[in-house]
């Protein structure tokens, strides 16, 4: 995290300025240091615009994995009612997803996010939001579910990408990818997409085909997250920073490609600064969302996801002769 | 036969790259073969029976009955992120075209096979690392949406690295774009059948390459999700001899058979032939 650390620096050392001068105050409180406070204030609010207006991909990398970031459940837990649901009815339960019913507004929902944790105990529980196969066996069941009720379904990404180890290649980790995009391709229910972290490659994307595609301005999505792909790249995983450069991986860079269909301001200084009105806000997308597509019927859904989907690339036309080679 | 470490194979010399115009070392038996005798087995080496990559031209031409109608012959990548690193990506893109003699990495079209007339679509390792972006996306969607027309069952070769890097979060999305098409497809009733040859892995494994109704491997073939490079980086430890080999995923459940190339269209026609039988009235 030290690029954060780095990053929030001079604004750290201001804020812990600004408050040990109100703690003098407090303490004295005969001295009216109002104006200083006042002052100072200001000034802390022009810096923090100044660093959080300009940064750079590689900054927006690391604010999407702030460890203070609100994840999945933060955002689950704010919904009228939520149970959780658990396993793939085969293998075992994968923590890296957390899915169920829930209720938002009112709505009946139900909801798949990608789970990170907030300390090292909590990740190695959580496996760093990175899912097995069958966690997205798991996912399916839910995709299934909110189709045979006709809800809404609501999915959180944040994750690195699909775990790469030994048990998930045996398990078939292609095929649990393969199999919930199918899914989602054909899912007679709208299907409403927030990524609010870290969206990495067919881990995320696993989740993430839908009719409304929300991003977080501070999260990322990627063909690959950084490091894997400079190593796919250049075999060096050291070149994240560089990778991260050109893959274009932030919430602009992903609207402007059509891909995003609405992006949520953060409070400056990142969600973790305001996390209840972050969740406030996503929600609300989400809410909006959900009022459009029920009024579509099946079909016309289908129809519209397809489309959307369809005219994503950028192909052009050569004249080729291979004869003449 | 032991599976053959695919790593170590990956590593050996490609005959288009050795520098003698007559004979080329097989990466499996190191044996010497003549690359004219090679081409005439199918780029199965005649001493140990190791397969070769196979471009899709020659592919195409192993699997189809006679003419191949191209679709979207013309269709090449644009250049989404302004990408450069070493080079601009067009030019990367260019020097593949030049080497490869392909415009990119598959081909797709409608041919017959063993008399069964389907949408074929063939991926070709030469060009990018078989990766797929834009045109990969589109054409199998304009294939698979030709297939819907027509009623014709579908077909993909798949030989790929995955999603192309050079065109970051577009590439990802072929993923989707494909899913769909697939989806479509099998909601007309339409059978899919896909050939994973070497190698089949990242977001083409995990799309249309896994969503077949019938899976084919050929013999020897490198297929899972994550790279070995990868793979290693996160986890540190030795994998498992034979390790995500085709002879591996059918041990796993993953593939319904392993088939060498020499038998690859006799086996395709038969199961074509059975999945478009009717029920008699």
């Amino acid at each position: 995290m030290n690029v954060i650390v780095e990053l929030e620096k001079p604004l750290t050392e201001l804020e812990a300025k600004i408050q040990d001068l109100k703690n003098f105050q407090k303490k004295t409180q005969g001295a009216d240091l109002s104006a200083a406070i006042g002052k100072l204030e200001a000034d802390a609010h022009q810096l923090k615009s100044e660093i959080f207006s300009n940064l750079t991909p590689w900054q927006r990398v690391h604010m999407a994995r702030h460890p203070k970031r609100p994840l999945a459940l933060d955002y689950i837990s704010r919904l009228d009612d939520f149970i959780e649901l658990h396993g793939d009815r085969t293998y075992r339960d994968d923590p890296s997803i957390v899915a169920g019913f829930g209720v938002l507004a009112g709505t009946p929902i139900c909801v798949i996010g990608e789970q990170k944790g907030r300390d090292t105990k909590e990740n190695l529980y959580r496996n760093f939001g990175m899912p097995h196969p069958e966690g997205y066996r798991k996912a399916q069941r839910i995709m299934r579910l909110a189709e045979k009720f006709h809800r809404p379904l609501v999915t959180f990404i944040d994750t690195p990408g699909a775990y790469p180890g030994i048990g998930a290649e045996e398990r078939g980790q292609s095929e649990a990818i393969a199999s919930s995009l199918k899914l989602l391709a054909g899912l007679r229910t709208p299907v409403v997409v927030n990524v609010t972290g870290e969206g990495g490659s067919g881990g995320a994307l696993a989740i993430g085909l839908g009719d409304h595609i929300v991003m977080l301005q501070h999260s990322i999505y990627s063909v690959a997250s950084p490091e894997p792909a400079a190593s796919i790249l250049w075999r060096d995983a050291t070149k994240a920073e560089e990778a991260a450069k050109r893959l274009r991986l932030t919430s602009d860079d992903l609207f402007e490609f059509g891909i995003v269909d609405e992006v949520i301001e953060e409070p400056l200084g990142g969600a973790q600064r305001d996390p209840d009105g972050t969740i406030a806000k996503v929600l609300a997308a989400d809410r909006r969302a959900i009022a459009l597509l029920m009024k579509l019927d099946a079909d016309t859904l289908l129809d519209r996801r397809y489309e959307k989907y369809r005219k994503i690339g950028a192909h052009t036309e050569l004249v080729h002769d291979r004869a003449a080679r | 036969m032991a599976p053959t470490p695919n790593w170590l194979r990956r590593r050996a010399p490609k005959p288009e790259a050795s520098s003698d115009p007559l004979w080329v070392v097989c990466p499996d038996c190191s044996e010497r073969v003549y690359k004219k005798d090679l081409a005439e087995r199918l780029f199965v080496c005649p001493k140990c029976g190791h397969h070769f990559r196979l471009g899709s031209l020659d592919r195409v031409a192993l699997l189809a009955d006679g003419d191949f109608h191209e679709i979207g012959a013309n269709l090449a990548t644009g250049d989404p992120l302004q990408w450069v690193d070493r080079i601009p990506y067009p030019q990367k893109t260019a020097q593949d075209r030049s080497k490869s003699g392909m415009l990119e990495s598959i081909v797709v079209g409608t041919c017959r096979v063993g008399g069964v007339e389907v949408g074929l679509g063939v991926m070709d390792f030469a060009f990018r690392g078989g990766t797929m972006g834009s045109v990969v996306g589109e054409k199998i969607a304009m294939m698979l949406e030709e297939c819907g027309r027509r009623k014709l069952p579908a077909v993909l070769v798949c030989a790929s690295g995955g999603a192309r890097m050079e065109e970051g979060v577009i590439a990802l999305m072929q993923m989707a774009k494909t899913s769909l098409a697939v989806q479509r497809l099998g909601a007309l009733g339409l059978p899919f059948v896909a050939v994973l040859t070497d190698p089949t892995t990242g977001g083409v494994s995990a799309s249309f390459g896994f969503q077949a109704d019938v899976i084919i491997a050929e013999t020897g073939a490198a297929i899972g999700f994550a790279g070995r490079r990868v793979i290693d980086q996160t986890i540190r430890q030795k994998l498992p001899e034979g390790f995500q080999s085709a002879e591996f995923l059918l041990e796993h459940g993953q593939v319904d058979m392993v088939v060498r190339r020499t038998e690859l269209k006799g086996c395709l026609a038969n199961v074509l032939r059975l999945m478009t039988m009717r029920v008699p009235a």
